[in-house]
């Protein structure tokens, strides 16, 4: 789950990490008497969208009157962003942060994600702020200082000043603030079970200040429960919807752009099924992981599920039933069909304990769209040909 | 032969007398693996499946002799449970528990390798050794005796590859499903090293996933150890970018994790990668003849 730069913001004030002050806001108005209520002279009107490059898509806006906080909240609430991690469909701006403007001297790059190959947090960090990390780490990955940090031992003084020499600072009161920051970010990504948390820009004032100029942060899925503070702050507008139905019951679901339906129990096999259709000559429409314990109800959802895409030809049902017994199965996927009207060719394949048995129900079941796929090579073969029209 | 478990491996299970723990162990005790013991706080003295519940992993090993660990705990409790069984003695645990946070295993892991245990999973099928030990939820009907090893991501593939394997007329030596979480136990590498050193396995499957660059470790190890023919399958060569992988999360390696370059790394070494998991039998054969 992610959250939005504002909330991220207040995750960090919880912990003691400098941030420019700012309100959010979801109407004009509110923009505002925001702005008012921050005072000073020049205010940043920021989109709250879960996307980077928001400042390239025209999303993050310097304004240097009150006047001009209004016209600039009134272009971007409303208005669909689109950068390069939105797609082009992009993102509706339901949102804008209004931000004190900060004295920019310096700008760096400060992140904290899951190191999978050590098995460890780890923090990445560049003088070169305010730029895509992934064009630096490209062009000049000397540039990228990254520090392990075991959590048996957690943030120690050693990492703080492999940090601050990596980045050139010099001066001792400023040593000492960024290595303050840095441990307080740290502590934030260990107490709130964080994925990660990127800081592009980390600035550093004409004061010798660090701040979080900018603030990201994904969390472990798995850890929401002991989370409510965070679980709390999921923004569901920013979330597929039909992902969203999907996981109401217990099935992963994510759309694609092709023309055969796929429903799988297994993430693996399902990607895999995937694969096949398309080593096939055809187009997988959707991913559909319907979980360790398919049922008629779930089996029915899923094909609701997948037939609201109207560019569904034809749907591969791959199931390999495991402890799971596919005569069970069977009966479930014929119920599946009484319940919800299937349209297209379905191409059923079940695997694992009792298919024998479960091929000759749907082979008895006499359902006139329904294809028995002995193997996944004929089923994906058999799905093809009939999202073709071919029988 | 066969690696990391056979017919003489004790097993407790943690987690014991909980609805899935009860449902898998009752199978894995039908398909004649040894579980001589379980741990649920608060059932110490209880028996359960015709074998003692003990309240500790350390007062089960104690009384059983036990040397691995199943582990069907609920998520919340699974980094708990693993440093338990570590320091209790024990010399591999099973996670089968999908779900559990990830900093948790990082803990988890790391005092399980400081103890010399080893880990499997989580969110993993388990460990089979053909016709002698299922420590898992794996169908062990499928998976006949014979010379493949399998090592596996994915739990459904494993099946699904073991099946193909089976039907081609070959079967299994041993099969581990590692998961497909950020943090797992043994990985390919010391997977391969196993199966490498095993004078019944004949020819390995290896099946991966987009994500991360364990696949790719793999291959620059199969380069210069392993010298018994690699099938390969990598599932997600269709799979959109950006929906499994976080943005920072991606850099790390120096590479985007994708299907396609985890293939290329496979191939490069001479392992045989197949497009699709439906040709996994089909390969097999075609190493072994």
């Amino acid at each position: 789950m992610n959250i939005h730069e504002y909330q991220a913001k207040q995750v960090f004030a919880k912990y003691g990490v400098p941030t420019p002050r700012g309100i959010i806001a979801e109407t004009v108005d509110q923009a505002v008497a925001n702005a008012e209520e921050l005072g000073g002279s020049i205010w940043v009107v920021k989109a709250q969208i879960h996307a980077g490059g928001r400042g390239l898509g025209g999303g993050v806006k310097l304004a240097k009157s009150i006047d001009e906080v209004r016209e600039l909240a009134d272009e971007i609430l409303g208005m669909t962003l689109v950068t390069h991690q939105t797609g082009p469909e992009g993102k509706l701006v339901n949102k804008v942060y209004i931000e004190e403007g900060a004295d920019i001297q310096d700008e760096l790059y400060f992140s904290v994600v899951l190191d999978r190959a050590a098995e460890m947090p780890i923090i990445m960090a560049s003088t070169e702020g305010g730029m895509d990390i992934e064009t630096v780490a490209e062009n000049t990955p000397e540039k990228i200082i990254k520090i392990e940090i075991d959590p048996a031992i957690g943030f120690q003084g050693f990492h703080a000043r492999e940090l601050i020499f990596g980045l050139g600072i010099t001066d001792k009161a400023e040593q000492k603030k960024l290595m303050k920051f840095a441990a307080s970010i740290y502590k934030v990504y260990m107490d709130t079970d964080a994925e990660m948390i990127e800081i592009n820009p980390l600035v550093k004032t004409g004061a010798g200040d660090f701040i979080a100029l900018d603030g990201k942060m994904g969390f472990d899925n798995s850890a929401l429960g002991r989370q409510k503070f965070i679980a709390d702050m999921r923004d569901i507008t920013e979330e597929d919807a039909d992902e969203m139905e999907a996981a109401k019951y217990g099935l992963s679901y994510v759309a694609l752009d092709g023309e055969i339906g796929c429903m799988v129990n297994g993430a693996g096999l399902a990607m895999g099924t995937m694969d096949t259709i398309n080593y096939m000559g055809g187009t997988p429409a959707n991913f559909l992981d319907v979980g360790g314990s398919a049922n008629a109800e779930t089996v029915a959802k899923g094909f609701e599920i997948i037939l609201q895409n109207p560019n569904v030809k034809a749907i591969f049902v791959n199931i390999f039933g495991g402890i799971v017994r596919c005569d069970r199965l069977a009966n479930g996927i014929i119920e599946a069909t009484k319940i919800t009207d299937v349209n297209v060719p379905v191409i059923v394949r079940l695997d694992g304990t009792n298919a024998p048995e479960a091929a000759e129900i749907l082979k008895n079941a006499n359902i006139a769209n329904l294809i028995v796929g002995d193997d996944l090579g004929d089923g994906a073969a058999k799905a093809v040909a009939a999202a073709k029209g071919e029988k | 032969m066969s690696i990391l478990v056979n017919k003489d491996t004790k097993v407790i299970v943690q987690g014991f007398t909980g609805k899935e723990g009860t449902f898998h162990a009752e199978q894995c005790i039908a398909y004649g693996t040894q579980i001589v013991g379980g741990v649920t706080p608060g059932k110490g003295g209880q028996t359960h499946l015709g074998q003692p519940v003990f309240n500790t992993v350390k007062d089960a090993v104690n009384a059983t002799g036990a040397t691995v660990s199943m582990v069907f705990v609920p998520p919340a409790f699974v980094g708990d449970a693993v440093m338990e069984a570590a320091e209790a003695g024990i010399e591999l645990a099973v996670i089968i528990t999908e779900g559990a946070p990830v900093r948790d295993m990082q803990m988890a892991k790391s005092h399980a390798t400081k103890h010399g245990m080893m880990t499997i999973g989580p969110n993993c099928p388990g460990v089979i050794t053909a016709e002698e030990c299922k420590i898992g939820i794996m169908p062990g009907n499928i998976f006949k005796k014979g010379n493949v090893g399998l090592i596996s991501k994915s739990g459904t593939l494993t099946y699904e590859g073991a099946n193909q394997v089976c039907n081609e007329g070959f079967g299994i030596t041993t099969a581990v499903g590692i998961g497909g979480d950020p943090i797992i136990g043994l990985s390919y590498i010391q997977l391969l090293q196993m199966f490498q050193d095993d004078p019944e396995t004949e020819a390995i499957v290896m099946i991966g996933e987009i994500g991360g660059d364990l696949e790719i470790q793999a291959a620059a190890f199969i380069k210069e150890n392993v010298t018994k023919p690699v099938v390969a399958f990598i599932a997600g060569q269709t799979a959109p970018p950006g929906k499994t992988m976080g943005h920072a999360g991606a850099i790390i390696s120096g590479s985007s994790g994708t299907a396609q370059e985890k293939m290329e790394a496979l191939e490069a070494v001479g392992v045989k990668v197949v497009v699709s998991p439906a040709e996994i039998g089909k390969a097999i054969k075609e190493v072994l003849s």
